[in-house]
């Protein structure tokens, strides 16, 4: 009896139980091009240990799915398309999954925790009857995970003893998975019979030629100190020297200076930046958490390393 | 039609308060720390009062499930305009577990026992950050979900939505009977005055149990340990941006 549960034979039952892991990742993309966070996701299952497969749904998007089979770590690629997977409607895309759930029997679901993946699998889970865990930072093994909670005041470590682990995962704690390098073979399934009872209608989305938020090593930050929208460019100046996004306090965007998308914070985009702060108070509360920190005018010191930048 | 819509709220530590958690690592300090009305849950509240105001729907039901501090809560939401309350009646080891999967059950059974047309819920609680009673409990019911609302509009028998999405804002139209999440721009939610927080006390509150309702809480998650985060250190003052500039190109971060 004892015998059975010996560090290495415990070992070799982990091992086994891992190979029978198999993840199904849901790739966000918009039919052109796929979304960075599902490379963040794809990183995550891996770590499950088992297989992982990915599901692009769209309404046309074999190139997706050409792009996804190059990425390292990913064992099959499935296709679903149809005009009701328009705006990646949660209604729509639910049935979709469940069936695939159904037909293959993955141990564990996941997504990007954007706002596509937060939309979508918590349906899913609540279909399934489980327990989902959102947002989370690491993979302690393949049913324990790590998230933060209270606005990132404190971490949970969390086991899930769901039958099936529906997760999504903070895009910034996963290194993206190498888009080359992989072989995944196609599959197509059959599309999921439309639900109607949702509509998308149209997207407005901000053009920027700038770094996405949640992916850029830099972001330059400003908050209610910019006094209006006008002063943005400023920073606007200052990130394009330095290749970054541009972020903006929960008060800058509730004062109109800049629209909600740019919004870094608890409820607005996490992001994982070195932190530079620029305050004429001293003994402002950044400077506790800042990796570098200047006391100065932000009016001042923003243009000067603008300019300092472009040498 | 009832006219009728359930609005979830949830008692939370208060947002000001600077959380500690519990030096055995089972969770974070919550007795004696002050609490209140989750933010999001007013916003969803002000939104249901808003639509009873103009006359597009006909009753406001407050929900939470908790203990029996939860009815102060719904006492809140009844102050902001809200008619009546059910509170859920969950405590102990019971209430420690609870989750969203539990609560989107409940609001199911409650949906469908009230013949609700609507229901209005935070985007998430900013003590557990899930983002999911929402989803969930669309799911359940087999209703359209519209999360992260910041602009909604009724339209004969479908609701006009506008979301905050990754980049930027994204509209659509649901059928009803719906869900709704609100997000931080839907509204801005009134302050109880003191003679709504008066008239408050006369209106009703009814407790129910979870067993009731034909819901069981157990929970499959179990939370090994909570603890503090690696502190972030406060890192080097710097002199001039010149000083700024040459540290960063050295550290590679330019």
């Amino acid at each position: 009896m004892n015998r059975a549960l010996n560090k290495s034979n415990l070992k070799h039952l982990t091992g086994l139980l891992q190979r029978f892991q198999s993840t199904l990742v849901i790739a966000e993309h918009n039919n052109e091009k796929l979304t960075p966070i599902t490379l963040n996701a794809i990183t995550a299952a891996t770590k499950v240990g088992g297989e992982v497969s990915c599901l692009v749904a769209g309404t046309n998007c074999a190139k997706v799915a050409e792009e996804i089979s190059k990425v390292k770590g990913v064992k099959k690629v499935l296709v679903a398309q149809h005009d009701s997977y328009k705006g990646g409607l949660p209604e729509e895309l639910t049935p979709l999954i469940l069936q695939t759930q159904k037909q293959f029997n993955f141990t564990h679901i996941c997504a990007g925790a954007s706002a596509f993946g937060k939309n979508l699998l918590p349906r899913v889970a609540a279909k399934l009857d489980v327990a989902p865990v959102s947002d989370i930072i690491e993979v302690k093994s393949s049913d324990t995970f790590v998230r933060t909670i209270y606005a990132g005041n404190a971490l949970s470590t969390v086991k899930c003893n769901e039958p099936i682990k529906v997760f999504s995962i903070r895009g910034t704690c996963f290194e993206a998975a190498p888009t080359e390098g992989g072989g995944a073979a196609s599959e197509e399934v059959s599309a999921s019979s439309p639900v109607g009872i949702s509509e998308w209608l149209k997207q407005s989305l901000t053009k920027s030629d700038r770094p996405e938020l949640t992916s850029a090593k830099v972001v330059v930050s400003g908050g209610r100190g910019l006094k209006s929208g006008e002063n943005f460019k400023l920073l606007y100046d200052l990130a394009d020297k330095m290749n970054a996004a541009v972020g903006a306090s929960r008060a800058a965007v509730d004062a109109g200076y800049v629209p909600n998308d740019m919004q870094v914070g608890q409820t607005g985009k996490i992001v994982a930046p070195t932190i530079v702060a620029i305050n004429k108070d001293p003994e402002a509360p950044i400077f506790q958490v800042a990796d570098y920190g200047l006391v100065a005018d932000l009016f001042k010191a923003v243009p000067e390393m603008t300019e300092a930048l472009s040498k | 039609m009832s006219g009728r819509v359930l609005v979830g709220v949830k008692r939370v530590i208060d947002y000001a308060v600077k959380i500690r958690v519990k030096p055995d690592n089972t969770g974070v300090v919550t007795d004696g720390v002050k609490h209140s009305m989750n933010p999001f849950c007013e916003i969803a509240v002000e939104e249901a009062v808003k639509l009873k105001e103009k006359k597009l729907i006909k009753e406001v039901v407050a929900v939470s499930c908790g203990p029996q501090q939860s009815q102060e809560t719904i006492r809140t939401a009844l102050a902001m305009g809200a008619d009546r309350g059910i509170h859920v009646d969950v405590s102990g080891k019971d209430y420690e577990n609870l989750g969203p999967l539990q609560v989107s059950k409940i609001l199911a059974a409650l949906a469908k026992q009230e013949d609700a047309q609507l229901i209005l819920l935070g985007k998430q609680a900013i003590d557990d950050d899930c983002n999911q009673t929402g989803q969930m409990t669309a799911a359940l019911l087999d209703w359209p979900q519209g999360t992260f609302a910041s602009e909604v509009s009724l339209e004969g028998d479908k609701i006009n939505l506008v979301r905050e999405i990754d980049g930027g804002l994204e509209h659509i139209k649901i059928n009803t009977p719906a869900v709704i999440t609100a997000d931080l721009r839907l509204n801005t939610p009134r302050y109880a005055t003191l003679p709504n927080i008066m008239k408050a006390k006369k209106k009703k509150i009814v407790t129910v149990k979870p067993a009731d309702l034909g819901v069981d809480v157990t929970s499959r998650l179990e939370v090994l340990k909570v603890e503090e985060p690696p502190q972030r250190q406060a890192g080097m003052k710097v002199e001039t941006v010149e000083d700024l500039v040459v540290k960063l190109k050295e550290a590679g971060r330019v």
